[in-house]
């Protein structure tokens, strides 16, 4: 299968006043498994949507490989979509369904056939070929979706909140599967989802979309390692952030929190920011004073199977904490005061 | 939840006790109605029915079971002819209203466009005018000496025969029947997911393949549904033909055979055997179809069918359309209404002057009619929404044995065309008595209003089980807890917020048995028992009575016009009240 890039310029788009998307700007790379993420209301399915032909035509290039098709009508742009829903249509069989875009295209009905099994094979359902949708379980109408889109060899592959439909623990095994296919098939892949770990665990890289504007393009450690603004700091996994500023004293700097706590931030950092965001995983709680270490009040905790999770009141804010457990270890009881160290090592200054 | 609130014990205390309790059923007034109610439907649907049944499987002379009246019907030319010719015409009005309606339920769904609230108002203005009223006034635009064949010939030295002999039934019914299709298909069309189309958008399909392929196919479900209803219809209607003077169908020969030559006759039985056959082969047909079908694919978050702008030569297009069919379906309105103000109107486009006289000569004429209508029709609503709400509340409320029953046995009243009903109450009750006098039962006019009732009862039935679906249980629930009664609870709570849905009842059942004319032609012993519907029927019958005749219909249209806007008005209102009950 050939594989396409995807070039997005300057693309704005609006329903009647409200303007969705504001200047979008993105490089997908031929082969690559990419991830739209970002809350409800982002624009990141109207994104994926255009990019498929649907809804208004927005503003700005959108380029297949070389070819720009903002203002082609969707069936002639060789894009595979897989709906949020799947649609598969009620009154066809899974055969029917995965052929109607073979059927579209004219390929001879020989043809036809051993395509349509491959791609069952491919899904693992060649036995459901002659199933109604409605007799088949929402994993399985997910897979007949997929392989009724790959079966007519688009360009580029994009998935709308495919696995949201399904319960937790077959969205885990389907997200496996659907790397695994697309792999195998070195289909470029927009992947769009809401989930921040579904993006993690399938994308190479993803952009964070928030108010119809990208927030930070990289791959899932850049993005949780070094979040750009507080929004994909949030958005991505739990952050702590505290207030402040960062003073600057020879070669030494620390960032000095709005409650006076300081806190020694390392060599070649950089940022000047407001704001220090600090992972929950990247503090460590401890009843003893040390050096660089926050004094606190346990307010609540959580025990979560391989970690306690401490709520902490300290450096003016809430701050969560999480220790490994380890059995043995002592739980630290809500109302204690305790001091908290960060690694400064991985803190980012915003 | 124990529907039975137990009486206290002192009034069952003594020999009750001591005896088992299966022969003591705790009865209570709810069970009472139930049997009531039953009995009332057995003896006005099911006695009546199954007599006419009888009668068509019996040697008229020796009351012995035989299939010979079916042969013999079978062997008259003029009943082989009457049964193809009512299964063409039924055929061709589906096919004829299928051809209106689909533009109409395509434009509305698909594409933005400002007439939608035309094509809406479309859908309704056919149903408010019984077919047959409006068919003398489409002799006279359509017929061969009619307004459009006469201006043809002028122009174009040609005509069109849209009135000749059952054409001129056909298009009268496809005119009056197609909302069913738009109403149903346009329904299922909305229930289409947008995505069920982008997905075959971005499969490569589009145009009228993707129509075709898709978006026909989904919609399948409704358009027979409406389909089937529109063969049912057409295939019992008795007024219209007759009023054309088509009398080689089924339902005229019903007619005909038991008002020409008595109600011995065994072939106007072997008819009614045939249309209610019909009848329930194409409900069953329908129901078959529809199984395992609920293609209503619109997910949460999805909205319908997308919609395109139209370009302004397609919207050109789309407005010729609407209006040429907003005309062709107003055509039996106007014409009704040139002709009850018209003075002399024949061979010519227009009538030769306008006049109020055809109202005075109406009003003078039709007093009596006008009277036992609304008595008819008032005493048929009150029963139907009285027997209508009983029923709902069994059927949701209560665990009674066999209560779903009572509400099939209701329902069946659908597949009963009228004609058949009106035969086996000629047959039924012209043996009995009416109380206290040696008159039959069946020349009374109290069994008119009965047989309206039972027609009228399963749309009654429908919107009082609509209401009572939108009362909480647990609004009852709550008043029994505080103390009161299952008759207090009822009296209080249920039904006064039921009243909305019950009165939209009340008001279309009236509005329709008003104008109800297959049931009533026959059990009309005498002009002064005889109701609107009849009287228009009498004025239709000569010439001169045309104009006066309109001029009634006129008023059959105003009638039911008010009522269907009414119940509207109603239903809408009740509807903002609970909501905005709901909103706090």
């Amino acid at each position: 299968m050939k594989k396409a890039g995807i070039t997005i310029e300057n693309v704005h788009l609006a329903f009647g006043d409200t303007e969705v998307l504001k200047g979008v700007n993105l490089d997908i790379q031929p082969g690559e498994f990419f991830a739209f993420l970002g809350p409800s209301g982002s624009g990141k399915s109207t994104l994926l949507r255009a990019i498929a032909g649907f809804g208004p035509t927005p503003k700005g290039r959108i380029l297949i490989g070389d070819r720009d098709v903002v203002g082609l009508d969707p069936w002639k742009r060789n894009v595979g979509m897989v709906f949020q829903s799947y649609a598969l249509w009620p009154h066809m069989s899974v055969r029917d369904n995965v052929a109607f875009g073979l059927k579209e295209r004219k390929v001879p009905s020989a043809q036809i056939k051993t395509k349509v099994d491959a791609a069952l094979e491919l899904v693992d359902l060649a036995h459901l070929a002659d199933r109604m949708p409605n007799q088949l379980s929402g994993g399985q109408q997910q897979r007949i979706a997929l392989a009724r889109t790959v079966v007519v060899e688009p360009d580029v592959l994009l998935l709308d909140e495919p696995l949201s439909n399904l319960d937790a623990s077959l969205r885990v095994h389907m997200r496996r599967e659907l790397l695994r296919l697309q792999r195998q098939l070195g289909l470029t892949t927009i992947f769009v989802t809401h989930d921040q770990e579904e993006a993690n665990t399938t994308c190479d890289r993803m952009a964070v979309l928030d108010g119809g504007v990208i927030q930070q393009v990289g791959s899932p450690l850049e993005l949780y390692d070094r979040p750009e603004n507080l929004f994909v700091a949030n958005f991505l996994g739990t952050a702590n952030i505290l207030e402040g500023k960062v003073e600057v004293d020879g070669n030494e700097r620390r960032f000095v929190t709005n409650t006076g706590d300081q806190l020694s931030l390392p060599e070649g950092s950089t940022g000047e920011g407001g704001n220090i965001v600090l992972r929950p995983q990247n503090i460590s709680i401890s009843r003893t004073q040390a050096a660089d270490s926050l004094p606190g009040t346990v307010q609540h905790s959580e025990f979560l199977g391989s970690q306690i999770r401490y709520l902490v009141s300290a450096g003016g804010t809430e701050i969560v904490v999480d220790q490994s457990h380890r059995a043995g270890h002592d739980w630290i009881e809500t109302g204690a005061d305790v001091h908290l160290v960060a690694n400064t090592q991985s803190a980012v200054v915003l | 939840m124990s529907q039975n609130t137990s009486p206290p014990a002192a009034t069952r205390a003594g020999l009750a006790d001591r005896l088992p309790r299966w022969l003591v059923p705790n009865l209570t007034g709810v069970h009472l109605v139930a049997v009531f109610i039953a009995l009332l439907l057995i003896g006005l649907l099911l006695v009546p029915v199954a007599q006419v049944m009888i009668v068509a499987f019996q040697d008229p002379a020796t009351g012995a079971a035989t299939l010979q009246n079916f042969v013999d019907f079978f062997r008259t030319s003029l009943f082989r002819e009457s049964f193809w010719n009512s299964f063409y015409v039924s055929a061709m009005s589906v096919v004829v209203a299928t051809v209106i309606a689909l533009p109409l339920a395509y434009i509305t769904t698909r594409f933005h466009f400002s007439g939608s609230i035309l094509i809406q108002s479309l859908g309704f203005i056919p149903l408010i005018m019984p077919p047959f009223v409006g068919a003398v006034a489409m002799q006279l635009i359509f017929g061969r000496n009619g307004t459009v064949n006469l201006l043809l010939r002028d122009w174009f030295g040609f005509d069109i025969p849209f009135m000749e002999g059952l054409n001129g039934v056909i298009l009268v019914q496809s005119i009056h029947y197609f909302p069913f299709i738009l109403i149903n298909l346009s329904a299922s069309l909305r229930n289409i997911d947008r995505s069920m189309e982008e997905a075959a958008q971005n499969l490569g399909s589009h145009g009228l393949r993707l129509f075709r392929r898709i978006v026909f196919p989904l919609a399948m479900p409704g358009y027979i549904a409406g389909a089937a209803l529109v063969f049912i219809k057409v295939f019992d209607d008795l007024g219209t033909p007759l009023l054309l003077n088509v009398n080689n169908m089924l339902a005229p020969q019903a007619f005909l055979r038991i008002s020409s030559i008595g109600i011995s006759d065994p072939m106007g039985y072997v008819i009614s055997v045939i249309l209610v056959v019909f009848s329930v082969l194409s409900l069953w047909a329908s129901f078959l179809f529809m199984r395992g079908k609920d293609y209503a694919t619109v997910q949460k978050g999805g909205g319908g069918m997308a919609k395109r702008t139209l370009k302004p030569a397609e919207k050109a297009l789309a407005y010729a359309t609407v209006i040429f069919i907003l005309l062709l379906v107003l055509s039996p309105h106007i014409g009704l209404l040139l002709l009850s103000f018209g003075t002399i109107w024949s061979f010519a486009p227009l009538p030769d002057g306008y006049t109020f006289q055809n109202y005075v000569t109406m009003w003078e004429g039709s007093k009596t009619f006008i009277m036992n209508t609304v008595l008819y029709a008032g005493i048929a609503a009150t029963l139907d929404v009285i027997i209508g709400t009983a029923i709902a509340y069994i059927v949701l409320r209560t665990q009674i044995f066999g209560r779903k029953g009572l509400d099939y046995l209701a329902t069946a009243a659908l597949a009963v065309p009228g004609v058949v009903l009106g035969i086996g109450y000629l047959r039924t009750f012209h043996a009995i008595d009416v109380p206290f006098t040696d008159k039959p039962m069946a020349s009374w006019w109290v069994i008119i209003a009965l047989a309206l009732m039972i027609r009228r009862l399963p749309y009654a039935l429908r919107a009082c089980t609509a209401a009572l679906q939108q009362v909480s249980h647990a609004l009852e629930e709550a008043a029994e807890s505080l103390g009161a009664t299952k008759r207090r609870s009822i009296q209080k709570i249920v039904i006064p917020l039921m009243t909305g849905g019950i009165l939209a009842g009340f008001v279309t059942s009236f509005a329709t048995a008003a104008v109800e004319l297959s049931a009533t032609i026959m059990l009309v012993s005498s002009n002064n028992d005889a109701p609107l519907a009849y009287g228009i029927y009498l004025f239709m019958q000569t010439p001169s009575g045309r104009g006066a005749g309109a001029a009634l219909g006129i008023v059959a249209v105003i009638v039911v016009a008010i009522g269907t806007i009414a119940s509207q008005i109603i239903i809408e209102r009740d509807k903002k009240l609970k909501s905005s009950g709901d909103a706090h």
